[in-house]
């Protein structure tokens, strides 16, 4: 029996790492378009993320410090973002689509000297006896620091957003700007802020593929993940918690079809690596035939520029 | 005379343009309910949000309590004890009661606490909420009621309100008017803006009246008549509507046993809606907002279509038709929303009165659009209602609401329709344009032509309706001869209060 040859405890495993990518962008995302904001841009912030995270990694030799400078790195990129549709008020969508392709372009061009090297190992997190319980220890409890501080930022970004005041100023403003400026609230600022959250997040999931799960820096790297970062948080109903939910469904399809493929199943390659996205779509048509914004939640300033001129 | 709380002197405001504030002079005395009256544009809103905090004054000063008041943002007007209701603008639909009472708090208390002061404060003025519902379900005077207790939780000594009445029926208002008095009577003046004149001679001590960015008057609105006082606002003294004697025609549109799933998840589902309309009449369909017009008249439009032999043309089924079929049959509609939903704010009148006027008037040939005759009908409308406009080639967007209302009624009218409905036509309009288009409405109506209006504005319907009906919660009334109503029956068909119980009623 072929499937026989997969091992679940190292699919799990894999499935965390494949998983965490996605969702450090897509609850960074969250933060965005709960703030009223739609940033098509997270694939070019990520990769940009991956590129500089990978040069600092390199030169630094600490990939803690890769990154912090990937973080900053999809925070300038997100920056440009915010200035040209918080400031100039252009179109959200087409400075987004823009925004994707300079960072694609511009880490292309940063990182031609650095193909083919192997950046510095991140280490794994000690756990102690946790990673000794069979199937889990192997599972859950034997991955670097990142996988197990996303998880911790899923809560952290959940917390805010239900309990802190910042947090419902900023889905006020997502919600109703011009009732969030009526009432005195800075709409730009918490907006300016959300999207620099988003970008450093991005960023962050970007260096996570050069300097963990892949790793290794070639161009165009990011194949596509920041689009599912989009989707899912659309397909998490911008829930924090959905949305990790939906990245670890994301990544077991991607680890499932790359064990598929190696055990040999017979069937085309080409399929299986379609499948990860087909099921996406798939989803993303089931939730919002529903009712659409009642069921899915969406902000209801979500892409609409704010004029403050009432 | 009482202590002066709120002195404004000389308070100017230019936009590039227009001047929305002329040396505006006035002062409120502590507990009094005092009414800024005016038309719309007329400058009130740009004054209050100085006083909130919301716009810089260019010139002028404010002293309140005998201290010098220049508020930068709307949380230092709150600090100092200034408080707002908005007419529309700051719910947010997303958020539940206590969250948005939260938002409008300087320093709010944790969300139990909150909680509780909600439920005591709204049950001593008899306006009960439940602090854990989301706004987005709520009803109008329900909605309205959050921004009360918003700001009745800060203790304000100055509590400004925006045209509150305007979404509530007859008896909320009554129950509006003993909240606001007990607030006087405990010394919180109250600002009360409006351009309805019976209610600000029944509420308010005294009233100053703005016309074009000035202050024309001072006085006790309760000395005056509501006549003085709208030749006041108005500066010109103001024709009734006339309508001709007409006999009635057969019946034209007719629904029958209607039911309609709202496409909006805060909407209003069309429940059960029968009535007939016939040549020469004016139906009004009165209700408070949000109880199904907007469903009512996309439902008549065809933007959502219906069974199709449950909504009849002149006996002929046409429910299963959209909009462009329809008007080629003789209905022709006038949405609520000018810009966006009835013109397109970014095109030229031009181009906006092909956009409906297409089918009927044969504008396109072949696929191919005849401009020359679509600018010589956009400039027909311009020139038959008064349209005040440099011409056919400016922006839709650019124009006053008066203006572009009486251009898109216009525009349909022209059209020679069978059946015009219209939903809110003189909203936001200023007093002139409404009685033109009033005016209007009624000609066609003599000319034989149905003519449905849906309208929040009960003083409009009962001017120009021949028959009645009201929407409530996405039922439709009978529908009843328009003479001999009164208000307060209108009222009772419109809910009447049933969402003000008393407080000690509400123990959800």
């Amino acid at each position: 029996m072929i499937l026989g040859s997969i091992n679940p405890a190292v699919l799990m495993a894999a499935l965390m790492v494949a998983a965490t990518p996605i969702l450090l962008a897509a609850i960074g995302e969250l933060v965005v378009e709960k703030s009223g904001v739609l940033n098509l841009g997270v694939e070019g912030m990520m990769i940009m993320g991956a590129c500089l995270g990978f040069i600092v990694a390199v030169n630094t030799g600490s990939p803690f410090l890769g990154f912090i400078g990937a973080a900053f790195a999809g925070m300038a990129l997100s920056l440009l973002f915010a200035l040209l549709t918080q400031a100039l008020m252009t179109n959200q969508v087409a400075s987004g689509l823009a925004l994707t392709l300079f960072g694609l372009g511009l880490s292309a061009l940063l990182g031609q000297r650095y193909v083919g090297i192997t950046p510095p190992r991140t280490p794994k997190l000690d756990l102690g006896f946790l990673s000794d319980i069979p199937f889990l220890g192997r599972a859950v409890f034997s991955h670097d620091i990142v996988v197990y501080l996303t998880i911790a930022l899923v809560a952290a970004v959940w917390w805010f957003l239900k309990y802190s005041r910042a947090g419902m100023i900023l889905r006020a403003v997502g919600e109703n700007h011009d009732a969030a400026h009526a009432l005195g609230y800075h709409v730009k600022r918490v907006r300016v802020l959300a999207i620099m959250f988003g970008g450093a997040c991005a960023g962050l999931g970007g260096a996570y593929l050069s300097l963990i799960r892949v790793p290794q820096w070639t161009e165009g790297m990011t194949v596509g993940a920041g689009w599912i970062a989009l989707a899912l948080v659309v397909f998490a109903s911008w829930r924090p918690w959905r949305a990790m939910a939906g990245a670890y469904l994301f990544g077991g399809i991607v680890v499932l079809q790359l064990n598929l493929q190696a055990a040999g199943v017979k069937i085309p390659v080409e399929y299986l690596s379609m499948s990860p996205y087909l099921i996406t779509i798939a989803v993303l048509v089931f939730i919002s035939s529903g009712r659409a914004r009642a069921s899915s939640n969406a902000p209801g300033s979500l892409n609409r520029p704010f004029h403050a001129s009432s | 005379m009482r202590k002066p709380l709120l002195r404004l002197e000389g308070l100017t405001k230019a936009y590039p343009g227009v001047l929305a504030n002329d040396d505006v002079s006035f002062q409120i005395g502590e507990g009094q309910i005092h009414a800024l009256l005016g038309e719309n544009g007329a400058g009130k809103s740009t004054l209050v949000k100085m006083i909130y905090g919301l716009v810089k004054p260019d010139k002028g000063r404010m002293t309140l309590r005998d201290r010098p008041y220049a508020p930068a943002q709307p949380s230092e007007a709150r600090q100092n004890g200034v408080a707002m209701v908005f007419q529309h603008f700051s719910l947010f639909d997303a958020l539940d009661v206590a969250e948005n009472v939260a938002l409008g708090m300087e320093n709010p208390p944790p969300l139990r606490d909150l909680a509780k002061r909600i439920r005591d404060v709204s049950a001593d003025y008899g306006l009960p909420l439940d602090p854990n519902r989301l706004v987005g379900d709520l009803s109008a005077g329900e909605r309205q009621r959050v921004e009360i207790v918003r700001c009745l939780l800060q203790d304000p000594k100055l509590l400004i309100m925006d045209e509150p009445t305007s979404v509530l029926t007859p008896q909320e208002v009554e129950i509006l008017f003993r909240t606001l008095r007990q607030l006087s009577a405990e010394g919180t003046a109250i600002l009360y803006i409006s351009h309805k004149l019976e209610e600000i001679r029944a509420l308010c001590d005294e009233a100053t009246i703005l016309r074009g960015g000035r202050k024309v008057a001072t006085c006790d609105p309760r000395e005056k008549s509501a006549r003085e006082l709208a030749e006041l606002m108005v500066g010109q003294i103001l024709t009734p509507p006339e309508r001709a004697a007409k006999p009635r025609g057969d019946v034209l549109l007719s629904v029958e046993n209607l039911s309609l799933k709202s496409n909006n998840p805060f909407g209003t589902s069309l429940k059960d809606i029968t009535f007939q309309l016939h040549g020469g009449e004016v139906l009004g369909i009165a209700g408070v907002a949000g109880n199904g017009q907007d469903e009512l008249l996309l439902m008549l439009s065809g933007e959502i279509p219906s069974p199709a032999g449950q909504v009849r043309l002149k006996g002929q089924p046409i429910g299963q038709f959209g909009p462009n079929a329809r008007r080629l049959r003789g209905l022709v509609t006038a949405p609520e929303e000018r810009l966006g939903h009835a013109a397109a704010p970014d095109m030229s009148l031009t181009a906006n009165a092909l956009l409906s006027g297409a089918a009927r008037k044969g504008l396109v040939k072949k696929g191919f659009i005849d401009w020359k005759k679509t600018d010589s009908f956009a400039r027909e409308i311009i020139a038959r209602f008064d349209v005040r406009t440099p011409g056919s080639h400016v922006l839709a967007r650019a124009l006053s609401g008066g203006n572009l209302q009486k251009f898109v009624i216009g525009r349909e009218i022209e059209l020679k329709p069978d059946v015009i409905v219209v939903n809110q036509p003189t909203w936001g309009v200023d007093a002139s344009a409404a009685s033109f288009i009033r005016q209007a409405l009624l000609d066609l109506a003599s000319a034989g032509a149905g003519v449905l209006v849906i309208s929040q504005d009960l003083d409009e319907l009962l001017e120009v309706a021949d028959s009645f009906a009201a929407l409530n919660e996405g039922r439709l009334t009978r529908v009843r001869p328009a003479k001999g109503l009164t208000v307060e029956e209108i009222g009772l068909m419109m809910g009447g209060a049933h969402d003000m119980h008393p407080a000690h009623e509400d123990a959800e």
